[in-house]
């Protein structure tokens, strides 16, 4: 193989694997040419995905939504608002449009940054993920993807190819803290989906851990609160939702923000989500 | 311009990006060669502008931004933050616009890129040009190229687009210049003379 290949089928795509184990999987590239145009990234080879049919297309299912995992951000945004709000808002965030034209949600989930905006999302959602291999299909829980800073259990010779995000039935919010409102990357971000049937709350939290996190005190606490028919809780107890959240991680300080605006900023968007979602 | 012409881009920041030397960063900010020599290097034909282009012994990492400029005689798309933050480098692949610097060049085989000098005639403007021209749009001019391409995009996709989904449309494209507002009149001009024509 030479050092590119443009495989339009899975099965090239694995020989062009085997060809070049060190191979950079590229996608969109949107994170990856940021790394290579600044040199702190040399790819010896590079096998490009995005034309292989089995990370196309998404399609709607009674109970899930499953995305190729070459489907870009403006094709959530744009199509899939009414099945995956919060992912549709997250889409709405990422970057520029120049950005969503080209970044996917297969991307977004390998590079596995910490201030990856899809992620809260799709971990507050229980989104499961199918990763392909020579050896067959495994399907893992995308709580269990991410183990560090942009390291997943993703295997050599695999490819991450959809993203099955189940419906939920209740609102969601996905809010998301920068300098402005467009072209951010997170200094903090929150998913909220409320799940009317099971009857929980479930928030997914971003940019304040080295992978994304939920906050499984506040959820169950918010859970308790809420009349359910009615869809709605004291204020009292949306407050202390955001605390309980606030509470439950412990961000870092960096460029982008310190430990104590992160604390804050999260636990106001907590409270703003479920105020949201609340009657 | 000769090929003598000390200002001339392409030779400078090719000899600088070419693999066989070692010196560390382009002149303008290209991907650096250190260790230069075992980079690998690819061919592939690229479709610019309704032309097939071919693309010789290319750097693999190369962006689409850089291929565009340096070796394809492209240089309407500019190079600025190289990170996908400015909008300057915009061009359409496939219809849809995107950062040339954030695409890698030897994926784009195969799709159809327009930069700004495509989407006229040689020597024509289009009425998004003659707009931004008409409405003093332009000031130092840099970020123009990229404005076009975006504003031209969204014209073409919603020719009703609202305020807020033109502001939108050129979120990622940053201008130092003019505060935008003479920008929008031109985007407004330009809905206003397309909706007359249709009427």
């Amino acid at each position: 193989m030479s050092v590119i290949a443009r495989p339009s089928s899975l099965q090239d795509a694995f020989d062009a694997l085997d060809a070049h184990p060190d191979a950079h999987l590229l996608a969109g590239g949107t994170d990856f040419m940021v790394e290579v145009n600044f040199g702190h990234r040399r790819p010896p080879a590079v096998v490009a995905i995005r034309r292989v049919p089995q990370l196309q297309g998404y399609e709607i299912r009674p109970d899930e939504v499953d995305i190729g995992a070459a489907v870009t951000w403006t094709t959530i945004e744009r199509e899939l608002a009414g099945e995956l709000p919060a992912l549709a808002a997250a889409a709405r965030t990422v970057g520029s449009p120049q950005m969503r034209n080209a970044a996917t949600i297969g991307g977004n989930v390998a590079t596995a940054s910490p201030a990856g905006d899809g992620l809260p999302v799709l971990l507050a959602a229980g989104a499961t993920l199918v990763l392909a291999s020579r050896q067959g299909e495994r399907t893992v829980p995308f709580a269990e993807f991410v183990t560090g800073v942009k390291r997943t259990i993703l295997q050599p010779g695999e490819i991450i190819t959809r993203v099955r995000v189940p419906r939920l039935a209740g609102p969601q919010e996905f809010l998301k803290v920068g300098t402005r409102n467009a072209m951010v990357i997170s200094i903090c971000c929150a998913a909220l989906l409320v799940d009317r049937v099971g009857r929980t709350v479930r928030i997914g939290l971003g940019s304040v851990a080295p992978t994304p996190v939920r906050a499984p005190e506040a959820e169950a606490y918010i859970a308790a609160e809420i009349d359910w028919d009615a869809l709605s809780a004291p204020a009292g107890s949306v407050a202390r939702f955001g605390e309980l959240v606030r509470d439950g991680v412990r961000p870092i300080t960096d460029h982008r923000g310190t430990a104590a605006y992160r604390s804050r900023a999260v636990q106001v968007i907590a409270t703003r989500a479920l105020e949201r979602s609340l009657a | 311009m000769s090929a003598s012409d000390p200002d001339r881009g392409s030779a400078v920041s090719d000899a600088l990006h070419d693999p066989t030397t070692s010196d560390s960063r382009g002149a303008q900010g290209y991907p650096g060669t250190d260790g230069a020599r075992d980079l690998p290097l690819e061919t592939y034909v690229l479709s610019v502008n309704g032309r097939e282009l071919p693309v010789d012994d290319a750097w693999v990492g190369e962006s689409l931004l850089y291929v565009l400029r340096e070796r394809l005689g492209q240089p309407g798309s500019k190079n600025a933050c190289e990170q996908g933050e400015c909008g300057s480098c915009s061009v359409l692949m496939d219809g849809a616009v995107v950062a040339s610097c954030c695409v890698l060049a030897a994926d784009a085989v195969g799709s159809a890129i327009t930069t700004v000098e495509g989407l006229t005639g040689e020597g024509e403007l289009s009425d998004v040009q003659r707009a931004f021209i008409d409405q003093g749009a332009v000031q130092c001019g840099f970020c123009i190229p990229g404005m076009i391409v975006a504003l031209t995009d969204l014209l073409d996709r919603s020719p009703a687009a609202s305020e807020l989904e033109m502001r939108e449309a050129i979120s990622g494209n940053l201008c130092r210049c003019t505060g935008y507002g003479r920008i929008f009149a031109a985007f407004r001009q330009v809905q206003q003379e397309r909706a007359h024509a249709r009427a």
